[in-house]
């Protein structure tokens, strides 16, 4: 029942977002919210959001999932705290400060973004996908080895399908996150929905404000109902 | 045919060897139980046959070929592998788990269709039902018999058994024995099983490498171990009660005297105990004090009265091979 759940849920929470932008599109507070808020500039800065945590997400996936595997590999095992350890430090600096430094490398839009974004990413994906296959029993492994299977097939038919769930949910935990982080690439000409926010602070208008604070959150609670089912599926 | 020569196997950092200069031949198409406590190098023993443990010095022969000149994958495959708990693929349905190997040889897929359906009929188990099950729905037992079916799906001339029925509560596990050794009779492979039971070891070996410390202490049919154990570790790991294991080693069908066509007449409607022909003496045994009389009768499978079996038969067969503990 949940995988027919779900979908509904999304759909619920898709709805809630088209009323609000329709609410305030339609009855806008002012001539100064009429020219700000339309259906193009809201659907542009919410294309501009997705591109953001779209790319970064899969820069992330690209990178850490084969970085897990490499260190989950006997040989590079003994690295595998280390890596951790430094990627954990990456996540505990400020985002803004990580932003700001991204912009003195590569200019204003939203490539630094992107950059700072994908830092952050790294981490819940990283450290799930080092869990998902230490947690293959070795046993398994064994047996998939002694019948003659080779090393790239006990990987990817054996040890990638066991530890899919726990990449999943590290994939996840990331992309919610970064919905919501990625309200700061405005700060650095990266566009999507943070303008809205910093638009509507600086005019004062609540309408514009509360529309551009809400639209992520309803993002990032559908990301989270969608990958769920992904990862539900991907358990066996 | 196996063959171990000088093999010797020392982990690094450790002060002793695993295995120590162990020889040892494995007849084609015969059971040899490796036994012993744990830490006695049974396993390691083992692994080194498959390569997933390569031995520090000596060689080992498959078909008079050394393994070290075979590729390693090839070897594999030659050889079905069964552990404890099977290490069945749990993200895999038990079809899938049995394909694995015929897979990896190239086969086409109709082939391994059917032979997915042969194997799961050979385990007694209905193809239709298991076939797309995954491994967590089935009991401990399916799970043996379907990890039995995907070590046998490559046609292996030689399998490596390690402890497959450890884990099976003890009603099953002799039902599964029972099981393995009738679909033995048909495959007639050449098999390493290795156990810490010794009462396994003498149910399933045509012979038994008994080891201690990574070296063989005894090799010999499991009779030969009963009646004549080397030394006092061999006796102390049978545990005593050597003639009662002897009789479960015979067969009633195979000690029986006959009975000619008029004493079979005779037989019929006397209230003894009657057995079928695969019943040990040991259970024989049982039925006379029970029954409280000196003789059963053994019937055929069509449960016609065709021999009898009396204690002084029992006595003579036992003391014919010389209890010397």
């Amino acid at each position: 029942m949940v995988s027919l759940r779900s979908p509904l849920k999304i759909v619920l929470l898709g709805s809630i977002g088209v009323l609000m932008t329709v609410w305030v599109v339609e009855n806008p507070q002012d001539s100064v919210v009429a020219r700000l808020v339309t259906y193009d500039k809201v659907w542009g800065l919410l294309l501009q959001h997705f591109y953001l945590v779209g790319a970064s997400a899969l820069l992330a996936v690209v990178t850490s999932v084969p970085l897990g595997i490499a260190l989950t590999r006997p040989r590079l095992k003994s690295w595998a705290p280390r890596v951790l350890a430094l990627v954990n430090v990456c996540q505990t600096v400020p985002s803004l400060a990580v932003v700001a430094l991204s912009v003195g490398f590569m200019g204003v839009g939203s490539r630094p973004a992107i950059i700072a974004l994908w830092i952050y990413a790294l981490l819940p994906i990283l450290s799930n996908t080092l869990v998902g296959f230490q947690e293959v029993d070795p046993a398994i492994t064994e047996a998939a080895h002694g019948m003659g299977m080779k090393a790239w097939r006990v990987l990817f038919r054996v040890e990638l399908p066991m530890a899919a769930s726990m990449i999943m949910a590290g994939i996840r935990t990331a992309v919610t996150i970064t919905i919501g982080s990625a309200i700061l690439a405005a700060f650095v000409g990266g566009g999507g929905m943070g303008n809205l926010i910093i638009a509507g602070n600086n005019i004062s208008r609540a309408q514009v404000l509360v529309l551009g604070a809400a639209l992520p959150v309803l993002m990032a609670l559908m990301a989270d109902l969608f990958f769920e089912g992904i990862e539900k599926r991907a358990k066996y | 045919m196996i063959r171990f020569e000088n093999v010797v196997k020392r982990y690094p950092g450790e002060a002793t060897d695993a295995v120590h200069n162990l020889n040892l031949e494995i007849e084609s198409g015969t059971i040899c139980m490796l036994v012993g406590p744990s830490g006695c190098g049974k396993t390691t023993t083992m692994k080194m046959i498959n390569k997933l443990i390569r031995p520090s010095s000596g060689a080992i022969l498959i078909g008079g070929r050394n393994i070290d000149t075979v590729d390693t994958i090839e070897l594999r495959l030659s050889i079905g592998y069964i552990i404890q708990d099977t290490g069945l693929f749990p993200h895999m349905t038990v079809g899938e788990n049995i394909a694995v190997v015929p897979g990896e040889l190239g086969w086409k897929k109709d082939r391994i269709s059917s032979r997915i359906d042969e194997l799961l009929d050979l385990v007694d188990l209905n193809p239709k039902a298991f076939r797309n099950k995954k491994p967590n729905e089935l009991s401990g037992g399916q799970k043996q018999r379907v990890g039995v079916a995907r070590a046998l799906a490559g046609d292996p001339p030689i399998m490596l058994m390690d402890e497959p029925f450890g884990a099976l509560d003890p009603i099953t596990r002799a039902r599964m024995q029972d099981e393995f050794l009738r679909i033995q009779e048909k495959i007639r492979k050449t098999i390493v099983f290795v156990t810490h039971d010794v009462e396994e070891a003498i149910k399933m070996g045509d012979t038994i490498a008994v080891l201690k410390l990574g070296q063989i202490v005894q090799l010999s049919s499991p009779m030969e171990i009963l009646s004549n154990p080397s030394d006092p570790f061999v006796s102390e790991l049978i545990g005593g009660r050597n003639s009662l294991k002897m009789l479960s080693l015979m067969r009633c069908g195979q000690i029986m005297k006959t009975l000619s066509p008029a004493e079979v007449e005779e037989a019929r409607g006397s209230p003894q105990g009657i057995l079928g022909m695969k019943a040990t003496a040991q259970d024989a045994l049982s039925e006379m004090l029970r029954t409280g009389e000196r003789f059963i009768f053994v019937e055929d499978e069509r449960h016609d009265v065709v021999g009898v079996l009396d204690f002084e038969n029992l006595l003579e067969r036992v003391n014919r091979h010389g209890i010397t503990s």
